[in-house]
């Protein structure tokens, strides 16, 4: 085996061939630390890292480097995101390098949702780089030890490096050469989109497999448990990219008065069943917003409990 | 060209309320095109304050004059014949063409009457949409002639990003999805090839990076 990237718990888990389950946990909108730290302890020992958005919607809070370095305190593995929208190309270089002298080994390249979209559409964005060139700069930086302008890096950071991938997005034909990009470009793993159509996500991973992509790369499906219909008419309406076919809504309305949860819960239940066996799925990242109490008790209907310590 | 909207005539009539006598200034080039500071929106809008001055029984002149080009120093100079009497000139060039009056008269306020928007073009009658960015480092060739700078929200140069539905943008529908194009064109072509590689950051010295810009042609100095 070779050596390892970063050598980060979730690269240790994917390597060592075991079924990945990360989550995820939005830092608060203000200094609340102990919010932060009650939302990560649900998930403590119950995933193998967890995400820490980055302004995520374009919301202001709490710097995803900070709640990240809160988290580790608290033993819990962050998987550190950062948005190209805020930074330009020296900020996110200096925080690529502060967040791993920090302690921070898995690190997911995004390009931010658009200000908009958030609560200061007024702001100016950034975008210097795109998540691509974010990705291999993270590499770039990891393994040849040179910043963008090609001068030395003196002690490279390490990160296990992460991308994002929606397979339901337009055009659809470009969605699996755009992650062959990623992977190119420098991506270790890929954490989906929140996946309900399971039928356009099957011929996805199957195009990803004939590529060969899931070789090169841990590819981790994105499960988000549906809590309410109108939960489930948002995303299928409002949420850019998301794909809800109108038969799960119909599923979620017959559940009946009160039960409408537990038959979301039972679909992701489902859908966790079938990517342990789908070829090319190496893990799960469950996004249960703002329910991160809940993901105990799905991970252990789900039996992916206990984690592998390795 | 270089697009522009009128400024509300309340904003306006804020600014122009200290003088007396005033001169609507307008350009008959690229606002003029974009129909926001030609000849005839100058004398509307010229008329439109008259109005509204008399309604306020506000003693003020206001007359109106286009140039052929406000951006230009050979046009501008015309003013000279008539510019004395007036107090301030309420430009409806763009925002290089109120700088270059403004230059040019150091000792009359310039008041900007429309507020610049982009470098664009034409799509249909009354609509304009942005099409260029100005960055000084033309890459065009490698999107298919659309460039996802100017016309993808986030500026990607590896897109399409997730957010692309039906063709259209995620930050607004109206908006077309600059990839969807970009990939849609290079396919009709079979230039898809040129997306394999991944485009690396752009070299925004050439825009930004040296501080505001000039082009200097000694061919053409005198």
């Amino acid at each position: 085996m070779s050596e390892l990237k970063a050598g980060s718990n979730l690269e240790k888990v994917l390597r060592a061939g075991h079924f990945a389950f990360t989550g995820e946990c939005g830092p608060p909108q203000g200094a609340n630390v102990e919010h932060l730290i009650e939302k990560g302890n649900h998930l403590k020992g119950v995933v193998d890292a967890v995400n820490v958005t980055d302004n995520q919607t374009a919301v202001v809070r709490m710097s995803s480097w900070a709640a990240s370095l809160i988290l580790l305190e608290h033993g819990i593995e962050p998987n550190f995101q950062m948005v190209c929208r805020d930074r330009n190309r020296l900020a996110i270089q200096s925080d690529i390098l502060g967040a791993y002298s920090m302690g921070l080994r898995n690190m997911l390249c995004l390009s931010g949702d658009h200000q908009s979209f958030g609560n200061h559409p007024e702001s100016k964005n950034v975008y210097d780089i795109d998540s691509m060139q974010l990705i291999h700069t993270v590499k770039t930086m990891r393994d040849e030890g040179k910043f963008l302008n090609g001068s030395d890096v003196d002690v490279a950071p390490k990160f296990f490096i992460g991308a994002a991938s929606n397979p339901f997005a337009e055009p659809f034909d470009f969605r699996v050469y755009r992650l062959a990009k990623k992977i190119d470009a420098g991506a270790d793993f890929v954490q989906t989109q929140c996946i309900y159509n399971m039928d356009k996500f099957r011929e996805f991973m199957k195009r990803a497999v004939d590529m060969g992509l899931h070789e090169k790369c841990y590819i981790l499906a994105g499960v988000t448990p549906m809590k309410s219909v109108g939960m489930a008419l948002y995303m299928s309406k409002q949420v850019p990219g998301m794909d809800v076919p109108e038969s799960l809504i119909k599923r979620l309305r017959g559940a009946g008065k009160g039960k409408v949860a537990e038959e979301g819960i039972k679909f992701a239940l489902e859908q966790i069943e079938e990517f342990k066996e789908m070829e090319g799925v190496a893990g799960v990242h469950l996004m249960a917003i703002e329910w991160e109490h809940k993901v105990p008790e799905i991970a252990e209907r789900a039996g992916v409990l206990p984690r592998p310590v390795v | 060209m270089i697009t522009g909207e009128q400024k509300p005539v309340e904003e306006i009539r804020q600014m122009i309320a200290p003088y007396k006598r005033i001169l609507v200034l307008g350009c008959g080039s690229c606002v003029a095109e974009c129909s926001a500071g030609g000849e005839k929106e100058t004398a509307m809008l010229a008329s439109a304050l008259r109005m509204a001055a008399r309604m306020n029984n506000e003693d003020v002149t206001i007359e109106e004059m286009t140039l052929d080009r406000q951006c230009v120093m050979q046009f501008v100079i015309q003013l000279d014949k008539v510019i004395d009497p007036y107090d301030a000139v309420l430009s409806l060039g763009c925002g290089a063409g109120v700088q270059a009056v403004a230059e040019m008269y150091p000792e009359v306020p310039i008041i900007p009457g429309l507020n610049t928007e982009f470098l664009g073009e034409t799509k249909a009658q009354g609509e304009w949409a942005e099409t260029c960015l100005g960055c000084g480092d033309c890459m065009l060739y490698h999107f298919g002639g659309i460039c996802p700078l100017a016309r993808c929200s986030k500026q990607i140069l590896n897109g399409p990003c997730g957010g692309s539905v039906d063709g259209r943008c995620e930050v607004n529908p109206d908006i077309p999805c600059a990839w969807q194009l970009i990939i849609d064109r290079l396919d009709k072509f079979g230039g898809l090839d040129r997306l394999e590689d991944i485009y690396p950051p752009k070299d925004w010295s050439k825009k930004q990076g040296g501080g505001p810009r000039k082009i200097i042609r000694e061919d053409q100095q005198k």
